[in-house]
């Protein structure tokens, strides 16, 4: 269906700069997340690419034609808002239908439509009811139904989860992932959430204050962050100076004073250079607290002790003395989380840390 | 809490109530006396004041200038009203807060004053008084009212709502009529309601302000006045008080039924 770049954009606000030098691709039918705290430029490329803001530099294509001059009723867009956005005065079948009003569409088949948008969203009896007899993720749907029924080049979603409960959200998530994959239909997804994104992406561009810190894939950016903020936005990571020892195309040595030497595969720290300095990242999920006299094969453990007990139901989150440094360790639940003031071993295994170059 | 003090508070309550609303009884009530002086005791029930007000071509004159006047200037100050509060509230506008300071001000300078200032303005221009110039000092003092209802409304639309229309195909102008207009309706016409009621009942500016030989129906009461206390005037205060309350008091049922649609 449809391609959507950004040819080094840039969107100033006044002396404020928004969005620096931002180049993007995404490919027909990808589901790409634009990620990143509030503020970070994320909205702000969305509404460029809906026309809802004029770019201060740089092109937006679509298809490979420049749309910077064409308004927005005539980019053939779905937009999702995170506040749903339907018309209150109108029911949920005129909702659907009023972008088809401006179509070249049948009276038959606009109901025709209606119906089959309806059904998608598994919403196929409220036509005739108003927004408000709706619960919130109802309307989310009809929303997302009146955007997918005009068959748009690009469906744009603008953090369309983030109004809804905890448990609605993730419900919410699996389908909205579940229709996209069945219309197949180029999406931008902007969202503050990590797991959200994790989750729905096949790209996931990972932004902050404006710039692109990282563009890959969830596992990519998870596994091989680029950057110390992605290593700390998606999810929690313990980040530890060291200096690179060795390094060859497939393993890098690095010394950090806490732990000794460890190899990181070269995969995982493709900006390491031999002889200078070097950041371990070490993701809290993969610290494994045990008993003091616990010893594992093929791990490095080193000894700590527990300062802080975060318990979360099926997991907890510790924050671990080691030395002078405190190492953060999310860990399931064993029968029963270690205590405050316990000595314990921390292990983890090489191979599940990453590298980023020194800055 | 339902000491002596709760009791005084209650009856003062009461006694303010009985004196601002006792006078408008009374008119009420005279003009259905058979009586020839507007005045008490009542000596029996009789429509003849009403009768006589539907035969006097000066009234019946008045009655059609402040009607004419009246819609005139609700539809001129609705229109400037909801266009001046999509400026103020959806656009930048440079001077934003001076302008609608301007705009709201005739509310806050003492009517007469203004009266004076754009008779002297008309004066200066070498204007004479006309029914338009007439209207147009209507206008500009009913406009504030429509301004802070409309603006006030406006700001409850999320923009997002117009932004959705637009992605769908719908160019600004039909966003307009078809969203924005429609969500703005009970306050486009309780503003409506305001001009038409605050021009069908002023007197200090039309006095100012009408050419010679053009009499509202407030400018007539007054000159009928100077002469006798004619029992007609109570019967004109009656049809006045009908329609300066009955029309807002209609105008809120139509809002209240415009709102209930959109499924409260």
């Amino acid at each position: 269906m449809s391609t959507v770049a950004l040819e080094n954009v840039v969107k100033r606000f006044g002396t404020f700069t928004a969005v620096h030098q931002t180049s993007l691709e995404m490919d027909d039918g990808e589901f790409v997340t634009l990620l990143g705290p509030s503020g970070c430029g994320k909205t702000t490329n969305l509404r460029m690419i809906a026309g809802l803001l004029d770019p201060t530099e740089g092109n937006i294509l679509i298809n490979g034609q420049r749309i910077n001059d064409v308004p927005i009723h005539k980019r053939n867009l779905g937009i999702v808002f995170q506040n749903y956005a339907l018309f209150p005065h109108k029911t949920v079948a005129e909702n659907v239908a009023f972008g088809l009003k401006y179509r070249d569409v049948s009276r038959a088949e606009m109901e025709e439509r209606v119906r089959r948008a309806l059904d998608l969203v598994q919403l196929p009896d409220s036509g005739a009811k108003y927004p408000k007899a709706l619960s919130g993720g109802q309307q989310q749907r009809i929303a997302l139904a009146r955007a997918i029924v005009i068959e748009p080049s690009v469906l744009l979603l603008d953090e369309p989860l983030s109004a809804l409960d905890a448990n609605l959200r993730e419900d919410m998530r699996i389908e909205l992932k579940r229709i996209q994959d069945r219309i197949g239909v180029t999406t931008v997804f902007v969202t503050h959430d990590q797991s959200e994104a994790l989750a729905m992406s096949d790209k996931i561009v990972v932004m902050s204050a404006g710039h692109v810190e990282q563009v890959g894939t969830p596992e990519e950016v998870y596994n091989a962050p680029g950057s110390e903020f992605v290593a700390n936005f998606l999810g929690a990571s313990n980040i530890l100076d060291g200096t690179c020892e060795q390094a060859d195309g497939t393993a890098v040595l690095i010394d950090v004073p806490l732990l000794g030497r460890i190899t990181v595969p070269r995969a995982k720290a493709p900006a390491v250079r031999p002889g200078a300095g070097a950041k371990l990242v070490l993701r809290a999920e993969k610290l494994v607290l045990a008993g003091e006299d616990a010893r594992k094969e093929d791990t490095i453990s080193i000894p700590g002790v527990v300062e802080t007990v975060d318990y979360q139901g099926q997991a907890v989150r510790y924050f671990v003395r080691s030395g002078e440094t405190q190492l953060q360790a999310i860990n399931m639940i064993d029968e029963r989380p270690f205590a405050k003031g316990q000595p314990v071993s921390l292990h983890f295994r090489q191979r599940d840390c990453a590298a980023l170059g020194a800055e | 809490m339902r000491g002596w003090g709760w009791q005084a508070i209650r009856a003062w309550t009461l006694l303010v109530y009985a004196f601002m609303f006792l006078p408008i009884a009374v008119v009420v009530l005279l003009s259905f006396n058979a009586n020839q002086f507007g005045s008490f005791p009542m000596t029996g029930f009789s429509l003849q004041w009403f009768v006589e007000l539907s035969q006097n071509d000066a009234i019946l004159r008045a009655f059609r200038t402040s009607l004419l006047l009246g819609a005139l200037t609700a539809a001129i100050s609705t229109t400037l009203g909801v266009l001046a509060s999509l400026a103020l509230v959806r656009y930048r506008v440079p001077g934003e807060n001076i302008i609608s300071t301007m705009l709201i001000a005739p509310i806050l300078v003492p009517e007469v004053v203004l009266a004076v200032a754009l008779l002297l303005f008309l004066n200066f221009l070498s204007l004479p008084k006309s029914f338009p110039l007439l209207l147009m000092g209507h206008v500009i003092f009913t406009l504030p009212f429509v301004l802070l209802v409309v603006q006030a409304r406006l700001v409850s639309i999320r923009r997002d709502v117009e932004e959705a229309a637009m992605s769908l195909g719908a160019s600004p102008m039909q966003t307009f009529f078809q969203i924005t207009l429609p969500l703005l309706m009970p306050a486009v016409l309780a503003g409506a309601l305001f001009a038409f009621t605050i021009s069908f009942d002023d007197i200090t500016g039309t006095l100012f302000w009408k050419p010679g030989g053009v009499e509202t129906v407030p400018t007539q009461i007054f000159a009928m006045l100077r002469n006798s206390i004619s029992p007609e005037i109570n019967a004109l205060g009656t049809v006045m008080i009908l329609i300066t309350v009955g029309l807002p008091l209609l105008g809120l049922a139509i809002a209240r039924k415009i709102n209930q649609k959109s499924g409260a």
